[in-house]
């Protein structure tokens, strides 16, 4: 079976005969991967840590390979380039099936599902022929690098500077927040290139490499003892013209496509995820088990909060799935898809706290009987408002939904339609 | 700063779109029964009515229910051999527009616990036939009787025994919360004998029956204390015995869960409306209410609750519809989801109308009162998280 869907070398090839006019059913799909993933996967790795080692990336490509090869991958993506060009069924099916085995689950964010489909929405014809097949053959992770050290939510501030020298940019400054651009091998830059426009209107997105003269990367630790968020330097790096993503001066309408992209993979909307891992506090069943452990199973407190974290998980796939819909369908702005990143701020939290609440004592010290396997509880919660952050603020998502969604008025912003050499920064 | 036309427009849009996202979980017939049950509601039970019914002591008119009942409202639970029947074959999606539907006007009427009593007596088939019927007629309204007097959700043990009298029965004990108890004809008591929980039906005007109203904190959805000192069963009126009543009680309940869920969704999201056009009309420093980031982030919040109240209402309406032996999860989260977050956001909505939300002229109080009944009865949110962790506990078993 799977040498039959095996697909040919070349970029462009169609996984299947370019005569097959019908979709194959989710269920057929679903059947078909279900013993794919069983002949060609290993199982996940047991006490799989989200923020591993630096070992999963090269794994991750090595993974990400076979899936290609099998015709596994890509499963929302064009067929014009590599990918299967199914549904969000087919790729929610997937995801299931994919449950038990080892995945290249960190190329989900941001490669596939917001820097991918940005170069889709808008990139040249020759971008996208360079990227996306080599994204979908594990050959090419990206990565973005929009925040900088000055300023979190006001990306539009930003002063890392492109200047035009002849036929190149000559790029200056510093990002930061950038998940893991140690391992990418290209990202998506945004800097300023007109410093006469008011702040949006004198941005450019580049499509840069990582690993290049000029380019310095620091490694960030996090209170949780991760260290996938990297600062980096540019000094003098010089990007050839076609580099450019968009428009010279419209790299606002391209961060807006990122942006959009990272609030559906963050609220769990994003057809180009594939596979999933556990969200932050564990899983349910985790949090049964260490109600057992601390030996408060039957303490009527602490099964309200299991059950009050297994509502909330359930309410979450039901809202994801009732936007994502609503959006599709047209009857939501696709700004709705905040209501999701919002959500899935309030789930985790409610999931830590009730973890939190329920190891008691063994969250916090460590005890006879009790390792500090139970202490992760404790390490989650110091990391809790991460997912109040990462993917842009709760506050930010707030804005979005009062403004874009519900129609409130906009915010007065002192530096509306004033050249961005006249706007007042800090220091 | 403010550019009040487009702010206007915009929020025009939004309530747009929210209509229409309802719509979209809906089939054209449901769609045509939603706008037929939305107008009837509004123009036999706007809010002014309810409070003329609350002033009156009276909870709901038996005219008013009636062709309620002609609208469908009854027909639903009861297939069509029964004389029931749904608008397209989803009974509880559709019993959920109307439930949502009352939910927006702080309707009057025993939806919830008719529903739950037909949802007990269809599972015994045509023996029930004549009862079934008058009740889908609109003609009789029976009541759920469960609840032990003072205590929580226990669908194990209840506190009126049923001892054995020949094949009937004799019922001693009391309920209370018993939903339009006191204008019910008849009760659907769910009741312990020797050899396990029974259910029987009991009509209101026979000796040894007592129904005392109790304070209720709805204005028109009102509750009772039905008293039955030794009161004789017939056989015919046993409806279920031993395994079928635990299975029936356990189905009558989800689908009371359910309904509140969606009644209690229905309220909130008016309330929300209303709010949200009083920060419009509301200045207050020269800048209307909804200007305000500390507000706009407060309404932020209670629109997320609200699409998840949505999300999950509609979700357990249908996970009974498509496989109601595995939708004792999908509805406890719903029940407990719903009933923990709207009381919320309506008493945040009450913050935000400032003094006039704290008076009785103003109506937010009614649909305040509305989902704290609802989030109460037919188990509680702390019951359902506890009915979860069971359920979590038997799949792991």
């Amino acid at each position: 079976m799977s040498t039959r869907r095996r697909r040919p070398a070349s970029i462009a090839g169609p996984p299947t005969a370019r005569g097959a006019q019908r979709t194959e059913p989710v269920e057929s799909f679903r059947t078909r991967a279900r013993r794919w993933l069983k002949e060609n996967l290993p199982p996940a790795p047991q006490n799989y840590r989200w923020y591993g080692d630096d070992a999963q990336w090269p794994r991750a490509r090595e993974l990400q390979k076979i899936l290609y090869e099998g015709g596994f991958a890509g499963i929302c993506f064009p067929r014009e380039y590599g990918g299967l060009g199914l549904t969000a069924a087919h790729q929610r099916a997937f995801t299931e099936e994919s449950m038990g085995y080892e995945m290249p689950l960190s190329l989900n964010v941001p490669t596939f599902s917001i820097c991918s489909p940005t170069i889709l929405d808008l990139g040249t014809e020759e971008q996208k022929r360079k990227h996306i097949p080599a994204v979908l053959k594990g050959e090419e992770v990206l990565v973005q690098f929009l925040s900088e050290p000055k300023g979190g939510s006001d990306l539009a501030a930003l002063t890392t500077r492109a200047d035009r020298d002849g036929d190149v940019w000559i790029l200056n400054g510093s990002k930061i927040w950038s998940t893991f651009a140690f391992a990418a091998d290209y990202a998506l830059c945004l800097a300023r290139t007109d410093w006469d426009a008011p702040k949006h209107r004198g941005l450019t997105m580049f499509l840069m490499p990582v690993h290049t003269e000029g380019v310095t990367i620091k490694r960030i630790r996090q209170t949780n003892g991760s260290e996938e968020f990297c600062q980096e330097f540019f000094d003098n790096v010089v990007l050839p013209a076609d580099s450019v993503l968009g428009e010279v001066n419209g790299g606002w309408a391209v961060a807006s496509r990122q942006l959009f992209h990272e609030r559906n993979a963050v609220g769990g909307g994003s057809p180009y995820v594939s596979g999933a891992r556990p969200r932050g506090g564990g899983e349910v069943t985790d949090l049964v088990d260490l109600a057992q452990r601390s030996g408060q199973l039957a303490d009527s407190r602490v099964r309200e909060d299991l059950g009050e974290t297994r509502a909330m998980r359930l309410v979450e796939e039901q809202l994801i799935a009732r936007v994502t819909q609503a959006i599709k369908a047209g009857t939501m702005q696709p700004h709705a898809s905040s209501i999701l990143r919002l959500f899935h701020a309030e789930t985790v939290w409610q999931q830590v706290d009730a973890a939190l609440r329920i190891a008691g004592a063994v969250g916090v010290a460590g005890a006879p009987g009790h390792e500090q396997e139970q202490g992760e509880v404790g390490e989650d919660y110091i990391y809790r408002q991460a997912s109040g952050l990462g993917g842009g603020s709760t506050e930010m998502a707030r804005n979005i939904i009062s403004e874009r969604v519900l129609g409130m008025p906009r915010e007065y912003a002192a530096d509306r339609d004033v050249p961005f050499r006249q706007v007042k920064t800090g220091r | 700063m403010v550019h009040e036309n487009s702010v206007l427009l915009a929020l025009e849009y939004d309530f747009y779109s929210g209509v229409r996202q309802m719509d979209l979980e809906l089939t054209p017939d449901q769609r045509l029964f939603q706008s037929t049950t939305r107008e009837y509601l509004d123009r036999s039970a706007p809010i002014g009515t309810v409070r003329e019914l609350a002033e009156s002591g009276t909870g709901f008119q038996r005219d008013w229910w009636r062709q309620g009942a002609e609208l469908g409202w009854t027909a639903m639970l009861v297939p069509e051999q029964l004389g029931g029947g749904t608008v397209s074959g989803s009974p509880m999606a559709e019993l959920a527009i109307v439930a949502e539907e009352m939910g927006r006007t702080c309707a009057p009427g025993p939806l919830t616990t008719t529903s739950a009593v037909l949802a007990g007596l269809v599972r015994a088939g045509e023996a029930f036939a004549d009862t079934i019927g008058s009740i889908v007629s609109g003609d009789s309204v029976v009541a759920w009787a469960f609840y032990e007097p003072g205590r929580g959700l226990d669908l194990t043990r209840f506190s009126v025994t049923a001892e054995p009298d020949g094949d009937g029965y004799r019922l001693s004990g009391s309920c209370d919360r018993v939903e339009s108890g006191d204008q019910a004809d008849a009760f659907l008591v769910a009741a312990q004998s020797p050899d396990g929980p029974v259910q029987v039906l009991v009509r209101a005007d026979v000796p040894g029956v007592s129904v005392t109203p109790l304070w209720t904190l709805d204005v028109v959805r009102h509750t009772a204390l039905v008293r039955f000192a030794d009161v004789a069963v017939e056989p015919a009126a046993v409806v279920h015995r031993g395994a079928d009543a635990t299975a029936a009680v356990e189905a009558q309940l989800q689908v009371a869960a359910a309904l509140a869920a969606a009644e209690m969704a229905g309220a909130a999201d008016r309330t929300f409306e209303f709010t949200m056009q009083w920060m419009f009309d509301r200045y207050t420093f020269g800048r209307p209410l909804a200007s305000y980031q500390a507000l706009k982030h407060r309404m932020a919040d209670n629109k997320m609750w609200l699409e998840a109240c949505r999300a999950t209402a509609v979700a357990a309406a249908k996970a009974l519809d498509e496989d109601p032996g595995e939708a004792a999860e999908a509805v406890s989260a719903a029940k407990s989801f719903v009933g923990s977050k709207t009381p919320v956001v309506i008493q945040d909505c009450v913050q935000l109308h400032g003094g006039i939300g704290v008076t009785w002229e103003h109506d937010i109080h009614l649909y305040l009162r509305r989902v704290t009944l609802d989030r109460a009865l037919y188990g509680t949110p702390e019951e359902h998280r506890r009915r979860i962790t069971d359920l979590l506990d038997r799949s792991a078993a």
